[in-house]
């Protein structure tokens, strides 16, 4: 299996009818699970109160907010350099998801700042650069839909993604130097020795596994959709020309 | 290369060119924020050095869309991507044509405006030399935007939706760097990031603009 065979539409619409009921319904049962168990199995924060919760929606969309670029990224450099015309579609199916990961981010961030910060928002280095985050996702979905041929679009929205991503991680490190933040350090990491504590920590990686599916499944479900839409195109076009 | 930057200085200083529109914007600008705040100095001191960022970099956007689009609709951008000279070096040409119609008249006016906002004396060494190392960088990412949005209809709006988020590091570093000098501290570091940001632009965006160019002309 290489994700070559895929660039043919046919072939992607077979193999992802097969796989994403799968996906989706692995999505509706790991989030199901994990954000019950982790809103009503797991005990309050001795500091945080029950509001230490909101993380098991904070923490994932955040993770996912990122990771989406970064996947948007990875397709558009092998639409680029390959030409692989449904990688192009699957970058622009994964953006709006980003951008409501990174709305679902701030909005679940400002809910859990005010009782515990005791404001909405701070121009701390992580909310600032998941709002410039925010910024380039608009950018981005901007000029896919303000040109209209679609090999252009697909072509001038890879680059700007590629440079965009430099500029977000110089971004990043700019306002980490411009001020010091309230936000508390990273969660989870692997090559910590600390991470939260085991009660927190089971549930989390389940609703951690619960949005990357949900991201997947929502990305091929809307990579069929912008195919479909390209073939009724290609078939009125067609009906123009006979007629 | 050179003839394109004395033909675009040339266009851009004639009639119709808009020389100084970016100035008087900046001039402006600059005179709207006491009213807005309000007139005590102790307060515009403090915002000043941000105040003349921004105001430049507004200023900076306003003519970013002269760069391409008046060539792509008479059809002379067709002929500079044909030419025997690299793309990359026309969009080079035409970004330092930009910066010395647009950046290098703000970086002049701004000691200026910075008296108006009453900014602190130590801070105006660091203001010049901030603005001096910071707008090429400004003529360069809104270089890459112009090219991106070339052949669109009505990019101007799209324009800086796309650029003022890239215009990010560059404020950051050339607002701090005044910020620091009014202070009196050392502001080294933050005019090192700056001029790494500009020749980093100047150095790897040009590729990226005559890609998107060479899309747009496809």
């Amino acid at each position: 299996m290489s994700i070559w065979e895929y660039a043919n539409p046919v072939k992607f619409i077979r193999t992802t009818d097969k796989v994403l009921p799968y996906i989706s319904v692995g999505a509706a049962v790991a989030l199901v699970g994990g954000l019950i168990w982790g809103f009503f199995f797991t005990p309050d924060d001795f500091r945080q109160g029950s509001t230490v919760k909101i993380i098991y929606i904070h923490v994932p969309a955040a993770l996912m907010a990122i990771n989406a670029w970064f996947m948007m990224l990875v397709a558009s450099l092998i639409w680029l350099i390959r030409r692989h015309h449904v990688s192009a579609l699957a970058a622009k199916a994964a953006a709006p998801v980003g951008v409501t990961m990174t709305l679902i981010a701030l909005f679940t961030g400002a809910l859990w700042g005010q009782p515990m910060w005791g404001t909405w928002w701070a121009w701390d280095p992580r909310l600032t650069s998941f709002l410039i985050l925010f910024l380039f996702y608009l950018g981005y979905m901007a000029l896919w839909a303000a040109i209209e041929d679609s090999d252009a679009a697909a072509d001038l929205t890879s680059v700007l993604c590629i440079v965009g991503s430099v500029f977000a991680v110089l971004s990043r490190y700019a306002v980490n130097f411009w001020n010091q933040g309230l936000h508390q350090g990273a969660s989870l990491s692997l090559d910590k020795e600390t991470n939260v504590d085991d009660v927190f920590y089971q549930p989390l990686l389940l609703s951690i596994a619960g949005f990357v599916l949900l991201f997947l499944a929502l990305v091929l479900l809307r990579t069929r959709t912008e195919i479909r839409a390209r073939r009724i195109k290609a078939l009125l076009a067609r009906e123009r020309i006979f007629d | 290369m050179i003839a394109i930057l004395i033909r675009d200085l040339r266009l851009a200083v004639r009639a119709g060119g808009g020389f100084g529109l970016g100035l008087a914007f900046f001039l402006i600008v600059t005179v709207l924020v006491p009213f807005g705040v309000g007139p005590n100095s102790e307060i515009l001191k403090t915002i000043a050095p941000g105040i003349l960022w921004v105001g430049s970099l507004l200023a900076c956007l306003l003519s970013l869309d002269r760069i391409f689009a008046l060539d792509y609709e008479d059809g002379s951008l067709d002929l500079l991507a044909t030419a025997p000279v690299p793309l990359e070096g026309v969009v080079i040409m035409k970004a330092l044509a930009h910066w010395v119609t647009t950046g290098l008249p703000l970086v002049l006016a701004a000691p200026i405006l910075g008296i108006l906002l009453n900014l602190e004396s130590s801070a105006y060494v660091w203001m010049l030399a901030s603005l001096a190392v910071g707008t090429p960088a400004l003529s360069v990412i809104g270089a890459f935007g112009a090219a991106l949005t070339v052949g669109l209809k009505r990019g101007g709006l799209l324009l800086s939706l796309l650029v003022l988020p890239l215009y990010v590091p560059t404020l950051i570093f050339g607002a701090e760097a005044v910020k620091r000098g009014a202070d009196g501290a050392d502001a080294g570091l933050p005019m090192m990031m700056l001029a790494g940001i500009t020749l980093a632009c100047a150095a790897l965006l040009p590729f990226a603009a005559a890609a998107a160019i060479r899309i747009n002309l496809r």
